[in-house]
């Protein structure tokens, strides 16, 4: 989903900077909430960072016999809610432009509204909806969708600077839609099902900070807790 | 819920290897390539005179140091995300040392014990 340095008109560029940089604002605000009032937490949200930049340096497989790359974004969106992830997404995305040419500092608006916030967005509100189904499927719900409106955003976001000469702006979604869209279904599904792996560990090892962090409560495993007892 | 996590990552291994297995490159110049990659060239197809106005400030001086950094990337990531586990893994549960030393645990043993 990396929109290559350059390769956004000027306005387009601009626009979606100065779309994505309130999101940041507040996104760094809450963050310095969290290192203040709840300081356990600080190295929970430092690994949902941690997990997105795994996540979005595997290139992986799929079969549409190209290679694309997960995001990482939906554990932070469904444990801290979708607003830090604007700013852990734009380190991700800033390492990869400095330091690997991989996106670029013109495109860096573009891409951290796809990656760091429609995606975590889409994730944490689809972790609200698909909750009553249980946590597992709720969790493998969020990181998917998420990853999918990611890619979709970038769809949209190409096809806007660079409608088709003759099929115009639906041509373009179409065409970019065809090289993002059908690679990155597969490579959804393993966001999803890697994001539950690790929810998994966490309610197993990391119940203190899941409980700290609202989690606990958000996914009604506090209930299920006292239920036991 | 070990077991439900080996299921899952199972499905992942397949998932990635599935692609390889099957013939989804036939007829591809450049089996596997990158999709972003393909996006850039699918502007340059559709507007020849599109020319990208920034350069990177940097780019990675070969495919090995691009891997290098990539690598790096994944391996300080992975190494936070499982401090983090194992740290709190290890205070989530006493060590067989602390039981050892609990006299509540420890089998006390009283003269009865020894041997006359």
């Amino acid at each position: 989903m990396h929109i290559m340095e350059g390769f956004l008109p000027p306005l387009h560029a601009a626009a979606w900077t100065v779309v994505s940089v309130p999101f940041l604002v507040i996104g760094a605000r809450r963050i310095a909430r969290i290192s203040r009032e709840q300081p356990r937490a600080k190295l929970l949200l430092a690994s949902a960072g941690a997990f997105a930049f795994v996540l979005s340096a595997l290139k992986i497989p799929s079969v549409t016999g190209s290679c694309s790359h997960p995001t990482g974004t939906g554990l932070g969106a469904v444990l801290f809610g979708p607003s830090v992830m604007a700013v852990l997404g734009a380190i991700v995305l800033l390492f990869q432009a400095l330091l690997l040419a991989h996106g670029g500092l013109t495109t860096l608006g573009a891409n951290i509204f796809s990656m760091a916030i429609v995606g975590p967005w889409v994730a944490y509100g689809c972790f609200r909806l698909v909750r009553p189904l249980g946590v597992g499927v709720a969790v493998f719900f969020a990181a998917m969708l998420g990853n999918l409106a990611t890619y979709l955003v970038t769809t949209g976001q190409l096809a806007l600077a660079f409608p088709d000469p003759v099929s115009g702006f639906a041509g373009a979604l179409t065409k970019f839609g065809g090289i993002f869209a059908l690679t990155q279904i597969p490579l959804a599904v393993i966001e999803g099902l890697l994001t539950v792996v690790v929810v998994n560990l966490l309610v197993q090892y990391s119940r203190d900070d899941l409980d700290e962090v609202g989690f606990d409560r958000r996914a009604g495993l506090g209930l299920a807790r006292e239920a036991v007892r | 819920m070990t077991r439900n996590n080996l299921i899952l990552l199972g499905l992942v291994l397949v998932l990635v290897v599935m692609p390889l297995l099957l013939p989804v490159t036939g007829g591809l110049a450049e089996p596997f390539s990158g999709a972003d990659g393909q996006a850039q060239a699918a502007i340059s197809d559709a507007h020849p005179d599109y020319r990208p106005w920034f350069e990177p400030l940097w780019e990675p001086p070969s495919g090995e140091i691009e891997s290098l950094l990539f690598t790096l990337q994944a391996a300080l990531g992975a190494g936070l995300l499982g401090f983090y586990l194992g740290l709190r893994r290890g205070q989530s549960r006493p060590s067989k040392r602390v039981n050892a030393r609990d006299p509540a645990v420890r089998p006390v043993r009283t003269s009865a014990d020894a041997p006359d």
